[in-house]
C-alpha cells in the first residue's frame, strides 16, 4: 500500500534526476536508440567514423606514405608486411587505401556543401515564393536534372581539367539539381504552416522567414539528402578518377588507383584491383545504409528516392 | 592544329578559319545555324564530319543502353514486388540489403572483376574485337550481354526499391482493402490493382535512369571496347576534340529530352486522370 502511494505521489526532484541518470544524457539515448531500431544503419554508421578516422589519422595508421616506393617489393601479394599487396611500382597498397580515404572525404564533403547549400538556396526560395519565379526556376531545375550527370561531369572536366577542387567544385554543383527538387518539396509543405503565417503577421521579412523558421524545419530532409548524396559524390570522384578526370596521379584516389598503368599487371597482382574497389564499396555502403535508416528515422516522406545523383 | 611554336600570323589566320574570332554569343547563334542545318562541324582530330560517325555509333550505345534497361526491368520489377508483397520477410531482407549494396558497389570496378577473374581462374576473357551484325549475329549480340547486365545493375538497384515503396503505399489505400475484402485474388489485387498506379512514379524514374544509363555508357564502352558514342565522347575528351564533344552532348540531350516525352505520354496511359 505505501509503494502505491509512493507511485501516485507527484515525482519529487530527485526521482527525476535519478530517473535521467538511468537513462544518460539525452544524446546518448537517441543513439542508443537509433542503434536498437536501425542495426544497419549503425553498421553504416560504423563504416563512416571509420573512414572519417582512417582520413583524419592517415599518417599513424598508414605504413608508408602514399607515394613511397619500396625497394624489392615490387607486386608482393598481402601478407605481414603488407597487408593489401604492394602495385606495380612497389608502393604498400594498404597505405594508399588509408590516404585515399582523405581524397574520398575531402571531394565527398567539400561537393555535399557546396550542392547542399545551392540545392538549399534554390529549393527554399522557389518553394517559398512560388508563383512565376518558382515556374522559370523549375524549368532550369529540369534541363539541368536532364543531362546525364557523368556526361555533365566529364565534359565540364575537359573545359577545367582535373585536379582535386575542380572535381569538388563540378560535383557540387552539378550535384545540386536533384536534392534542391526535393528541398523545394519539403519547403512548400513548411509553408503552409501556421506559423510562418504568423511570423509573417508579426512583420518578419522574407529572409528571415526563410532563415529562422524554414531552414530548421526543412533541415532534417537536407540532412537525409546530404547524407546519401556523400555516398553518391564518392562514387562519381572514383568514377571521374577512373577515367582519368578526376584527381590526377600520384594522389590515391580509390578510383584512380584502378585504372592507368596499374591495368596491365592485374592479371599477375589482382590485389592491386580489388582492395580499392572494396574501400570504394564499403565507403558508400556505408552511406547509403547510413542515409536510409536516417531517412526513416528524420523524414520518412523520402522514401524511395536517394540512392545515386541523377 | 599548329606547330609548337606558331607565328602569329598563323595563328590568327586559324582563329579566323575557326571562328574564334568573333564574340562567343555570335559563334553560339553559328552554330546553332549549322546544328538546324545538320551540320555538326568536323572533327578536329580525325577531320571527319561528326554527324556521320555519330550515326555510325550511335546504334551500338542504343543496344548497349536498350539491353541494359531492359535487364535492369526485368529484374527490378519482379523482386520490388515480391519485397513489397512479403514486406519485412527474409526475402524482403535481402532484396533491400542487395538492393543497396547494388548502388554502391561502383560499375567499373564489377567489370574490372569481370574482366579479370576469369581470365585468372579459368583463362577466359571477352573478346577485344568489336563484331558487327552482318558479320556474326551470336557474337554481335553476345559482346553486349556482360557490360549490359553490370551497366544495368545499379538502375535495378533504384527501380527495385523505388517499385517496393510505391507499391507499399498502394497497398495500404482502402481501395485495396476493399478488394481484399470482396475476396479477390492475392494476384489480382497486386498485379490489376496495386501495380499500375505504383508503377506511375517508378516510370518517371526509368526516364531518369535512361539517362543514367546514356551516362555509364561512357566507363562501360571504355572497358569493353565498344565503338560507340561513350567510347567517343571519351576519347574526344582526351584529344580535346571540342567539336565531337558538342555533337555527342547535343546527341545525348535530345535522346534523353525524347525519352522524357515518351515517359509523360505514357503517363496519360498509365493515370487517366492526366491529360495534355
Amino acid at each position: 500500500m505505501a509503494n502505491r502511494i509512493e507511485t501516485l505521489a507527484p515525482p519529487s526532484t530527485s526521482g527525476a534526476v535519478l530517473r535521467e541518470r538511468a537513462a544518460g544524457p539525452p544524446a546518448l539515448t537517441t543513439l542508443w536508440r537509433f542503434c536498437r531500431r536501425k542495426p544497419l544503419g549503425a553498421v553504416g554508421g560504423l563504416i563512416v567514423l571509420a573512414m572519417i578516422l582512417m582520413a583524419v589519422l592517415a599518417p599513424w595508421i598508414a605504413h608508408y606514405t602514399y607515394d613511397e616506393t619500396i625497394r624489392g617489393a615490387r607486386m608482393k601479394p598481402p601478407g605481414a608486411q603488407f597487408w593489401m599487396g604492394t602495385d606495380n611500382l612497389g608502393r604498400d597498397i594498404w597505405s594508399r587505401v588509408v590516404y585515399g580515404a582523405r581524397i574520398s572525404v575531402t571531394v565527398g564533403f567539400g561537393a555535399v556543401l557546396i550542392a547542399q547549400a545551392l540545392a538549399s538556396a534554390i529549393g527554399i526560395t522557389s518553394g517559398y515564393f512560388g508563383g512565376k519565379y518558382d515556374i522559370c526556376v523549375q524549368r532550369v531545375v529540369d534541363a539541368w536534372q536532364s543531362f546525364p550527370f557523368l556526361i555533365v561531369i566529364l565534359s565540364v572536366m575537359a573545359v577545367l581539367g582535373p585536379g582535386l577542387l575542380n572535381v569538388t567544385l563540378a560535383l557540387g554543383a552539378v550535384g545540386a539539381a536533384n536534392a534542391s527538387r526535393i528541398i523545394r518539396g519539403t519547403t512548400i509543405s513548411v509553408t503552409q504552416n501556421v506559423y510562418v503565417e504568423s511570423a509573417r503577421a508579426l512583420g518578419a521579412g522574407h529572409l528571415r522567414i526563410m532563415v529562422r523558421h524554414i531552414l530548421p524545419n526543412v533541415a532534417a530532409t537536407i540532412i537525409v539528402l546530404a547524407t546519401i548524396g556523400l555516398g553518391a559524390f564518392i562514387l562519381a570522384e572514383s568514377a571521374l578518377s577512373f577515367l582519368g578526370f578526376g584527381v590526377p596521379p600520384p594522389y590515391p584516389s580509390w578510383g584512380g588507383m584502378l585504372s592507368g598503368s596499374g591495368r596491365a599487371f592485374f592479371l599477375d597482382a589482382p590485389w592491386i584491383a580489388i582492395y580499392p574497389g572494396l574501400a570504394i564499396s564499403l565507403a558508400v555502403f556505408g552511406f547509403n545504409m547510413l542515409g536510409d535508416a536516417l531517412r526513416d528515422v528524420l523524414d520518412p516522406r523520402l522514401r524511395g528516392t536517394g540512392g545515386r545523383v541523377r | 592544329m599548329l606547330e609548337e611554336r606558331a607565328y602569329g600570323k598563323d595563328l590568327d589566320d586559324l582563329r579566323a578559319k575557326l571562328g574564334l574570332d568573333r564574340p562567343i554569343y555570335i559563334q553560339y547563334f553559328e552554330w546553332l545555324g549549322r546544328v538546324v542545318r545538320g551540320q555538326l562541324g568536323e572533327s578536329l582530330w580525325t577531320k571527319r564530319p561528326v554527324i556521320e560517325e555519330l550515326a555510325r555509333r550511335l546504334p551500338v550505345s542504343l543496344e548497349l543502353g536498350l539491353m541494359a534497361l531492359g535487364f535492369s526491368i526485368s529484374l527490378a520489377l519482379p523482386i520490388g514486388i515480391l519485397a513489397a508483397i512479403r514486406q519485412d520477410s527474409a526475402s524482403d531482407y535481402i532484396a533491400r540489403s542487395l538492393a543497396i549494396l547494388g548502388l554502391s558497389v561502383p560499375g567499373f570496378w564489377i567489370a574490372t572483376l569481370v574482366v579479370l577473374l576469369p581470365a585468372i581462374w579459368w583463362g577466359w576473357s571477352p573478346p577485344i574485337q568489336f563484331t558487327e551484325w552482318s558479320v556474326d549475329r551470336w557474337a554481335h549480340v553476345s559482346q553486349f550481354i556482360l557490360p549490359a547486365v553490370i551497366l544495368g545493375i545499379a538502375s535495378a538497384a533504384a527501380v527495385m526499391r523505388l517499385t517496393r515503396a510505391m507499391l507499399l503505399d498502394v497497398l495500404r489505400q482502402d481501395y485495396v482493402r476493399t478488394a481484399w475484402a470482396k475476396g479477390v485474388g492475392e494476384r489480382a489485387v497486386v498485379l490489376k490493382h496495386s501495380l499500375k498506379n505504383a508503377l506511375i512514379p517508378v516510370v518517371t524514374v526509368l526516364g531518369i535512369q535512361v539517362a543514367q544509363i546514356l551516362g555509364g555508357t561512357v566507363i562501360f564502352e571504355t572497358i569493353f571496347g565498344l565503338p560507340g558514342m561513350g567510347r567517343f565522347l571519351f576519347d574526344a575528351i582526351n584529344q580535346r576534340d571540342y567539336p565531337v564533344i558538342q555533337g555527342v552532348n547535343l546527341l545525348i540531350v535530345s535522346v534523353v529530352v525524347l525519352m522524357n516525352l515518351t515517359v509523360d505520354a505514357f503517363y496519360a496511359y498509365l493515370d487517366p486522370r492526366i491529360r495534355y
